[in-house]
């Protein structure tokens, strides 16, 4: 038995190469996969609903992949929708799949799985115990599941689900990235190591490739192997290249944790076939105990104001450990005099990230004594309002290009804006909560499935 | 002697999901991956000092057939919380560039 996977790109909205995507239809799989979403953008994406990519940029690709799913008539999957997985952004690309539809005159059955989750179901979950802590994990109560957005990641059974009820265009919430290529192979009664790993290979599209690239890859899954290709007839592949991928964005390289089991790579040998193919044997699968679908949450932390700026003068750069400090005791009397009392100032954070000295490492930074001529400067204030995160920082800016100098007699500028105001209100801002997993009885139970003619 | 980039072609830190913190190292050849394996520098210890945390919460695995060490730990703070200034965590490997294999 040969099972084909085109795996198109990385993410939906990255883009591939036309003549790429054109080799991986020729080639003739079953089933078209594509991943749409991470939480490596960060919190804001799942906390807002918002999604990374723009919707022209989704619409590009999609309508590639709707129309070569149209000619060779199997399954397209995509998961995590509008980059969170939330229950919006599977309506955002509904909306553009079927707006891309009507333009091409292009029918078909459409699934719809919905994968964000009832608080009242998670707080059922909690109270039985049967919500446990990944390492490391916040602390999770009632109160944070009900100040978060939090979404579940499906595994292959809500999608074998969907196909079984004849879906032709799957588009899925949060989803393990690795289920959408292998829940046809799954159906089909492939070897679970392969199909897992073949998953894993190929979920970033061509990011595994000699040269790294949004483009596809293809695989070949037999009983016993699987070889994967780079589509792109000049780009390559290396045995290196594809074990080596086991490691990205993942803590250990041999152990891959997916919902019903953990796919085992240690003893997987990597065989070059030619420049662009690499066959691989030796995944094993090593199913769960219990079955575990993990929890990703954001919520809301305040709105901020920021300003950016830059020190050149040496004097102030050396003092900046005095003087910051000062200027934060100033800060928190100012809040209470301005605000008359109402505002306490716990509630608001004025932070200076100071580039140039350990403003990537923080705490971390070995070489924090080692500056140069000049710094970069940036303060962000974190209220409860945008409107408050904005008047505290007009006051913060201001005295912030005034610190007192010990040695200079009369006022001096102490800080160069580029910027005039230099108040730059972000909006909100969101934080991750939950790094738990749920024990379901069933693997579907926290995933809504919705059929739809198209 | 030398550093690391003296044996490496890639050195790479990256969110492992937003708790966590890992790096990649990719050696240029068998020998350079073996001499790095065998020098017991980079090792758990280190890692531990460096990033602030927990010796037995490192996770390292030399792995021969990727020609690659992977390091992972608990992020020293949480992908995007406040005082997260990295969020990507795609700088964190810099101090390792200095070290003396």
């Amino acid at each position: 038995m040969e099972i084909r996977v085109l795996a198109p790109t990385g993410v939906l909205g990255a883009g591939f190469e036309e003549t790429s995507f054109q080799r991986g239809i020729e080639l003739r799989p079953h089933v078209i996969a594509c991943d749409a979403g991470s939480t490596d953008s960060g919190p804001a994406h799942l906390g807002s609903g918002r999604p990374k990519p723009s919707r022209e940029a989704v619409r590009r690709d999609l309508r590639h992949l709707l129309l070569a799913r149209d000619a060779l008539r199997v399954p397209l999957i995509i998961g995590s929708c509008g980059t969170s997985g939330r229950d919006v952004g599977v309506d955002w690309v509904e909306d553009i799949a079927r707006e891309i539809s009507t333009e091409e005159g292009l029918h078909f059955r459409l699934a719809l799985i919905k994968s964000e989750q009832d608080s009242e179901y998670l707080k059922r979950r909690l109270r039985e115990g049967r919500i446990r802590p990944l390492d490391p994990a916040p602390p999770l109560d009632e109160e944070v599941i009900d100040r978060s957005h939090i979404v579940g990641m499906m595994g292959v059974e809500p999608i074998e689900a969907a196909l079984a009820q004849g879906a032709e265009v799957i588009l899925a919430g949060r989803a393990s990235d690795t289920s959408l290529y292998a829940a046809v192979p799954h159906l089909m009664g492939a070897d679970p190591g392969l199909t897992w790993h073949m998953g894993k290979t190929i979920e970033c599209g061509a990011a595994c490739a000699v040269r790294p690239w949004a483009d596809g890859l293809f695989v070949y899954l037999h009983d016993t192997h699987f070889d994967v290709e780079v589509l792109d007839q000049t780009n390559g592949l290396t045995p290196q290249s594809v074990a080596a991928h086991t490691l990205y964005e993942n803590a250990n390289p041999f152990l891959i944790p997916e919902p019903s089991g953990v796919l085992n790579t240690e003893w997987a040998t990597y065989e070059a076939l030619s420049d662009r193919v690499v066959r691989v044997t030796g995944s094993r699968f090593e199913p769960a105990e219990n079955y575990s679908v993990k929890l990703e949450g954001a919520a809301l932390a305040g709105y901020q104001t920021i300003a950016i700026g830059g020190i050149r003068d040496g004097v102030i750069i050396r003092q900046l450990d005095q003087l910051l400090p000062m200027a934060d005791g100033y800060f928190r009397n100012k809040i209470r005099d301005v605000f008359r009392g109402q505002v306490d100032p716990s509630s608001i954070e004025i932070r200076y990230l100071i580039y140039g000295r350990d403003a990537v490492l923080g705490e971390l930074e070995p070489l924090r004594h080692e500056t140069g001529h000049e710094v970069g400067v940036l303060i962000t204030v974190t209220a409860p309002t945008q409107e408050l995160a904005h008047a505290i920082m007009t006051f913060v800016a201001h005295a912030s290009a005034h610190l007192p100098i010990p040695e200079y007699h009369g006022l001096v500028s102490s800080l160069a804006y580029p910027f005039s105001p230099p108040e730059i209100d972000r909006g909100p801002v969101y934080r991750f909560t939950v790094n738990h997993v749920v024990l379901p009885d069933d693997p579907c139970e926290m995933f809504r499935t919705e059929m739809a003619k198209v | 002697m030398g550093t690391i980039l003296d044996y490496c072609t890639l050195v790479r830190s990256k969110n492992a999901g937003p708790f966590v913190l890992t790096f990649d190292f990719m050696f240029r050849d068998q020998a350079a991956y073996e001499h790095v394996r065998d020098a017991g520098v980079l090792t758990a210890e280190l890692f531990a000092r460096l990033y602030r945390t927990a010796e037995e919460r490192i996770t390292l695995v030399f792995h021969e057939r990727a020609l690659a060490l992977k390091v992972s730990l608990p992020r020293p703070k949480v992908q995007c919380a406040p005082d997260d200034t990295d969020c990507y965590a795609g700088q964190q490997y810099a101090p390792l560039l200095d070290l003396e294999l």
